[in-house]
């Protein structure tokens, strides 16, 4: 198994090699069989006697990280699907896309994502599950933006690559709790221990956030605004990845994970509300749209949304209506958009306003359209499969029981009517979709090209979908037993007999009341719908998810860009007050919380008369040096505290760092009056008393800081002082009886060492700093 | 040009200058005993230098102390960093010191400790660095 997943990831590699000789042989025709032989494997397992396989390959053993592949109905269902419509897709790509194109590129990414796709489904390790899952997000962001020359497929690109990431990554949050939850990283193991699960306390997080990955990913209410901007792609790569394996990624993550939430009552909820929600929004939606993709992808949205709804109902037969959806989805849909494409190609506009009366100019792919919008549209003839899973759907939906609280019991009452209602849209879009474009007015004048039937290559493609689709329709029971029974018990475990499909449920059937009101009704708005559009105007309106997201997006970037400009002013002295502040601030706070401060008068020396004036001299120096408006004034004074500090040392009797300190003030005195002699003077600062203020603030209290902790640091002496070690050993071990020195260059020479180092480094720093400036000057 | 006559500068300069130099050497050398050390002994040196610079004029000292202070730092830093890698040689950590008497035939019996080889590497740096930081700043227009 592991070798279908990586396959199309290493021959990806040499894709660029033959896209070299595309002149004579479409790159395509290489790629075409890369899914084929997918396809071909794995149909082999399709059978009434179907069993799961495992298959374990090492990656990261020791964070129990491994490919570790599962291939259960689920993941079968799926995996065809991915193959099959993948080489239906390349096969269509080769006639869509001209040898100009750069096709290196479009199969690279094509097969990227298809092996991100199939690991996405058949990966039972949920960290590898994530990491194909972000490679899907990733392929797609560079297949939307293939025309990256064009403005609107980067808009499309960046919008699904935000929103998808998004999702991702809340999903990986969900993973990383189930996996500490649980300790495992195999979902089958989740499964069994869901117990754990259930009685966590995380429960409501993973839920949420699990949810939001495959909301986003599958374009769910409100995440859904990305689908249709994601329009921009190639129209395959819309059918591929936009119709029938990507979006649903989310199906089959909620779909595997349920059989660990289905008895969770909230799950219900959310799926079913955001399900329904998004069915009849979307439905609703479409009708609006005037390009022919538009319309496939609000479609698509409204129909992704039915079947997560199915799932979120969770009853056996929802389930089952569930997987076979998919199925039928993935044909017809994908269908119709290689039949938009066609229509594209061959008039050059997909604008429906501009299209019309193409039944005769194209008949073949109008016969196709016929199938895959009445399919989709749910018409009750038997060879439309979509109609099957559309009764299912309302079978399930009145076959649901009352939950446990008072809201679950209302959405049970509700779900049939919004069921309806979206379905009547569904029609409505469906119709407005096929006879937009075939029936209706010819208005040639208006299209860029003269329209004509597409060729035989490119009409392959649809044909086989729209032969899935009759077959499925006229022999329902073909999938049935063998295929769709071994979907449904993997997400609902213990299927009983595989469901019987009929296509005649009896008169008195609600489902088959509910599909004639469907269609009845939706007959009646296709026809009037012109009179009724005007219900756009009021909602959506102002109220439009797209304006919304450019809304976020831009106030994000401005409002960041403003919260920056506030503090990064460039201006130093903001920034030394925002460092001294959250310094003063955080050890205050520290200080007060873990009751540092400490002060004791047992272990206090006598203040003499000589340490008080000495002090008292330096005190007024130092408040002199606040008002002093002169800057060589200021340098004095503050000189006066330097001898200050040096007639201390001599007082306490440090003689070595009383000299010091005299020859160092000394210097850093003339030092600093060469350097000011070419300062300008001093300017008074226009200061707002407001600024003043702050400033005072943080200076006093960042003195009384230094003075507390100077004072709870005198208080605590926790530890002998280990002077005494210098004092019987300086002359012992180091020969010297200057204590200070011989710590200096003995004890401790290896600091000695550095600081004289860095003594250097500053010297030739101010060396170079003047030397360099005068070359400068020179040039 | 107005030219100051500081006869009575550079009299007493050049009778200062030998004592602070004196007084720069004693205070290295008794460092080990008493008040003083390689760093307090570079900086005295250092500003004898400068009071001789201050009189005389650069151009005239640096005929007569034709020294580029610049090299004097990477010597001093090279003889305390092999003072320290001395030890090595008797198998001992670095910078370990050590220290013995001899009897010498001028001074008598005197005590020298090789933490007095470093303490010449601080003062060589410390006069190196001082010197180039104020000819630096002072020769700049």
């Amino acid at each position: 198994m592991i070798f279908t997943v990586l396959i199309p990831l290493l021959l990806a590699c040499f894709v660029p090699l033959i896209s070299k000789i595309k002149d004579k042989i479409h790159t395509g025709i290489f790629v075409f069989f890369i899914p084929l032989a997918i396809f071909l494997y794995y149909i082999q397992f399709v059978g009434s006697d179907f069993t799961t396989v495992n298959q374990t390959v090492d990656w990261i053993p020791a964070l129990g990280i491994n490919f570790d592949f599962y291939l259960d109905g689920l993941s079968l269902l799926f995996v065809l699907l991915i193959s099959g419509i993948g080489a239906l897709v390349v096969l269509y790509s080769i006639y869509y896309l001209g040898k100009g194109e750069r096709l290196g590129h479009f199969y690279v990414y094509l097969l990227m994502f298809m092996s991100a796709m199939l690991g996405v489904v058949l990966s039972d390790n949920i960290f590898v599950l994530y990491t194909f899952w972000e490679l899907t997000s990733i392929s797609s962001f560079l297949l939307i933006g293939y025309w990256h020359f064009n403005e609107r497929s980067r808009y499309g690109a960046l919008k699904s690559m935000l929103i998808t990431v998004f999702g991702g990554l809340s999903m990986f949050g969900a993973f990383i709790l189930l996996s500490v939850i649980t300790g495992t990283t195999s979902i089958q193991s989740m499964i069994e221990q869901k117990d754990i699960i259930l009685n966590s306390t995380y429960l409501p997080f993973i839920l949420v956030l699990l949810l939001l990955g495959a909301f986003t990913k599958s374009a769910q209410f409100p995440f859904h605004i990305w689908l249709p901007d994601a329009m921009e792609a190639p129209t395959p790569v819309s059918a591929y990845l936009h119709s029938a394996t990507m979006v649903k990624a989310g199906l089959f993550l909620v779909a595997r994970f349920s059989p660990i939430f289905s008895g969770y009552e909230w799950f219900f909820i959310i799926v079913s509300i955001v399900g329904i929600v998004t069915l009849c929004w979307g439905s609703y939606m479409a009708v609006r749209q005037t390009d022919l993709k538009a319309i496939l992808a609000f479609s698509t949205i409204s129909q992704l949304g039915m079947i997560m709804a199915m799932l979120g109902f969770g009853t056996e037969i929802a389930v089952y209506a569930a997987v076979f959806h998919i199925l039928n989805h993935a044909t017809f849909k994908g269908s119709l958009f290689m039949v938009a494409g066609i229509v594209d190609h061959e008039t050059g506009t997909r604008d429906i306003r501009k299209l019309g009366g193409l039944l005769n100019f194209m008949p073949m792919t109008a016969t196709l359209a016929l199938f895959g919008t009445f399919s989709m549209a749910g018409v009750p003839l038997p060879f439309f499969n979509g109609f099957y899973s559309k009764e299912l759907f309302f079978d399930s939906s009145i076959d649901l029981t009352a939950g446990i609280s008072g809201f679950a019991d209302f959405l049970v009452q509700v779900i049939p009517y919004l069921a309806v209602f979206g379905s009547i849209f569904t029609f409505v879009y469906s119709m407005y979709f096929f006879f937009g474009v075939f029936g209706g007015k010819k208005q040639f004048n208006l299209l860029p090209k003269k329209p004509h039937e597409a060729p035989i290559g490119m009409l392959i493609s649809p044909i086989v979908l729209v032969l899935g689709v009759i077959i499925i329709g006229l022999f329902p029971n073909l999938v049935n037993g063998t295929f769709l029974a071994h979907a449904a018990d993997a997400i609902k475990g213990a299927v009983t007999a595989d469901q019987h499909i009929k296509f005649w449920h009896g008169w008195d059937s609600p489902a088959f009341m509910m599909s004639l009101i469907v269609v009845g009704i939706g007959t009646i708005l296709t026809f009037t719908r012109k009179k009724w559009a005007g219900v756009y105007r009021f909602l959506p309106g102002k109220l439009s998810l797209f304006k919304f997201y450019d809304i976020v997006l831009d106030k994000l970037n401005s409002v960041s860009n403003g919260v920056t400009k506030q503090y990064m002013t460039g201006s130093l002295r903001l920034y030394v007050a925002i460092i001294l502040g959250t310094t003063l601030t955080l050890t205050f706070i520290t200080m007060g919380a873990t009751d540092g401060f400490t002060i004791q008068f047992n272990n206090l020396s006598d203040v003499r008369i000589i340490d008080l004036s000495v002090v008292l001299i330096m005190i007024v120096a130092a408040v002199g040096t606040i008002f002093a408006r002169h800057n060589v004034a200021i340098i004095l004074i503050a000189g006066v505290v330097g001898y200050g500090v040096a007639v201390l040392f001599v007082i306490y009797r440090a003689p070595d760092l009383a000299l010091t300190q005299l020859v160092i003030e000394t210097v850093s005195v003339v030092l600093f009056l060469l350097c000011f002699y070419h300062m300008p003077k001093l300017r008074k600062r226009d200061e707002t008393k407001r600024s003043k203020a702050v400033n005072i603030v943080i200076s006093v209290g960042f003195g009384a800081l230094m003075t507390i902790i100077g004072i709870s640091a005198h208080s605590s002496k926790w530890f002998d002082s280990i002077a005494n070690y210098f004092i019987e050993t300086s002359y012992k071990l180091g020969g010297g009886h200057n204590i200070v020195n011989v710590i200096l260059v003995d004890m401790r020479g290896f600091d000695t060492l550095f600081e004289i180092t860095v003594l250097g480094i500053a010297a030739l720093a101010i060396f170079s700093l003047i030397k360099l400036k005068k070359n400068k000057e020179a040039d | 040009m107005y030219k100051p006559n500081d006869l009575i500068l550079r009299t007493t300069t050049s009778l200062i200058a030998f004592i602070l130099l004196g007084f720069a050497i004693y205070l290295l050398m008794a460092g080990h005993n008493s008040p003083g050390g390689g760093f307090v002994g570079g900086l005295m040196t250092a500003s004898a230098f400068v009071l001789m610079y201050m009189s005389y004029g650069i151009e005239t000292v640096k005929k007569i102390l034709p020294i580029n202070f610049r090299t004097l730092i990477p010597i001093g830093l090279l003889i305390a960093v092999g003072t320290g890698a001395g030890s090595f040689i008797f198998d001992v950590p670095f910078l370990s010191h050590t220290f013995g008497y001899f009897t010498l035939p001028i001074f008598g019996e005197i005590e020298l400790a090789t933490a007095m080889l470093f303490d010449i590497g601080v003062y060589v740096t410390v006069l190196g660095v001082t010197m180039t930081i104020i000819l630096s700043i002072a020769n700049d227009q």
